[in-house]
């Protein structure tokens, strides 16, 4: 009997899964994909939004027209997940039976669990660039804001792109630059860590550039509650921070189903997962891509990308009876957008960080510095996330496991 | 790495104080610990939390976070800062002789 496989979310993970799953398995596997909706976005432009550089209209395809031929596209929501009957139960009573079940549903914000952050003040003075609407309405608020104090906060970790928040303040540094506004401007920026970012070697360069670009860091700051009236964000242990807008990006948890779903899920909704085979602990049967895992690396596309190779394989194998492949290493690879058409690049690993060099060889781009090369790495990568990672297409030169050729591993030793 | 006393027992710590051997730990070393964090009494609910981060330390093999710990250890956030005025992540954590939660990425 031909084996079905189902999919959860048509996202980046989902889309790409697919799309590599129809080349693997034979032609009678079944694939389908399960998502609420028919709208895909391509996250990483939101950033870009609120400065005016990227059209709210622009970042949105449909989902359906994603996949290749032979991937089913169901519109369902799905109520929760039937793991010892190897069922999906959708929200309208039908359900799906599956033979191996793929979770790529993603992260889910949860503004609703901070103190007052959708209270008074949200969406007028408290803003988030993490949705569609929310990026378009700070796009407004910035446009009328001519001075003051921008907090620009993390709720807690796990966030999705963590970078992102930083990659705000530089270009909102250039943004009021470019307004003639940047003295009237006070930016802070606001972290759970006890740093810039979690990693030695990059949190020393951001540091820097916070410091180079006039953006005070807060650190170690667990928001407790935001006062959008008051415009202050106050902390667990009574610290203030004084705002008249504020950018946060809220706590992220998993979807609703997976709390739904007995066994599946953890405290938090994502699920608990080998970090190299990418076998969901829960179930033999059960793999997981992209945000929607425990595991720990950076929630970013280029980690669903990277994994994508590592969980099409697994599955094949799983359908065959054969041993998995534990070859996932935790392969990142990040733009970080620094503001005057420059971007850094970090690429990294589960063992090692983000250091300085070249990637993806020893001739390439310039890791962890500025260079304007960077930038329009990130801006070409929007095409390539369409025509390349969407349809599970190999980078030429950029392979699932990370480079070592071309970094400066003498970097990582404390100075 | 640095050798600490307690108890009688000489255990290894990192360079910020977390045990790097949770097995090296006895419940009666955890007064001594919060005293040199500033906590002068551990109160019954300080035990509730001490022994759930050693519960799911064991478990999970890395401590939670203030967040996890909010939604399980049946401690609000709220209540588990007065409990743990520096962080109640870190400090129970080194209370707890387990090592500091890993961070996320």
């Amino acid at each position: 009997m031909a084996e079905r496989v189902v999919i959860l979310g048509g996202g980046t993970g989902g889309t790409l899964i697919a799309n590599r799953l129809r080349r693997v398995l034979r032609s009678s596997a079944e694939i389908v994909v399960i998502d609420p909706d028919d709208e895909h976005i391509y996250q990483p432009g939101l950033l870009f939004v609120p400065f005016g550089r990227a059209e709210p209209g622009s970042l949105t395809r449909r989902r359906h027209r994603q996949f290749r031929p032979g991937v089913t596209f169901r519109q369902d929501a799905v109520d929760r997940v039937d793991l010892d009957k190897n069922e999906v139960l959708l929200a309208g009573g039908a359900s799906v039976a599956y033979d191996v079940l793929v979770i790529a549903t993603g992260a889910r914000l949860v503004p609703e669990e901070t103190d007052g952050l959708t209270g008074p003040g949200w969406m007028e003075k408290v803003f988030t660039f993490y949705t569609l609407d929310g990026a378009a309405a700070l796009r407004q608020a910035l446009a009328r804001f001519d001075g003051g104090r921008l907090a620009v906060a993390v709720m807690d970790m796990p966030i999705k792109c963590p970078v992102a928040p930083l990659e705000f303040c530089f270009l909102a540094d250039s943004y009021f630059r470019g307004r003639g506004i940047r003295d009237e401007v006070r930016l802070t920026y606001v972290t759970p860590l006890d740093g810039a970012f979690t990693k030695p070697v990059c949190d020393r360069e951001l540091s820097g550039l916070l410091t180079d670009k006039d953006i005070d860091l807060v650190t170690e700051f667990n928001t407790g509650e935001v006062d959008g009236a008051g415009g202050r964000l106050v902390s667990f242990d009574g610290r203030e921070v004084p705002f008249d807008l504020a950018v946060v990006v809220p706590l992220h948890g998993g979807q609703a189903y997976v709390e739904r779903s007995p066994g599946l899920g953890d405290e938090l909704g994502f699920v608990p997962t080998d970090q190299r085979t990418l076998q969901s602990k829960a179930h033999s049967n059960v793999f997981v891509i992209g945000d929607a895992a425990d595991i720990p690396t950076s929630k970013a596309g280029s980690v669903a990308h990277f994994e994508g190779e590592v969980v099409a394989r697994n599955i094949a194998r799983y359908l065959a009876g054969e041993p998995l492949d534990a070859a996932f290493d935790g392969h990142t690879n990040c733009f970080i957008e620094s503001g005057a058409g420059k971007a850094l690049l970090i690429d990294f690993n589960y063992g090692t960080e983000p250091l300085t060099g070249h990637f993806p060889g020893r001739i390439g781009l310039p890791l962890l510095r500025q260079s304007r090369l960077n930038h329009l790495g990130k801006l070409a990568f929007g095409w390539l996330y369409w025509h390349v990672l969407l349809p599970g297409r190999e980078i030429p030169a950029v392979h699932s496991r990370m480079p070592e050729d071309g970094k400066r591993f003498s970097a990582a030793a404390p100075r | 790495m640095p050798t600490v006393t307690y108890a009688g027992t000489a255990v290894i710590v990192n360079d910020e104080g977390f045990f790097t051997d949770p097995a090296q730990w006895r419940e009666e070393m955890a007064p001594l610990i919060a005293r040199q964090e500033g906590l002068t009494e551990l109160s019954e609910r300080h035990w509730q939390v001490i022994k759930f981060m050693r519960h799911e330390y064991e478990a999970k093999g890395t401590g939670p976070t203030v967040r996890v710990l909010g939604k399980t250890s049946g401690v609000s956030v709220k209540e588990l800062y007065q409990l743990f005025p520096h962080g109640p992540a870190k400090e129970a954590a080194k209370i707890a002789g387990i090592p500091k939660p890993r961070g996320c990425v």
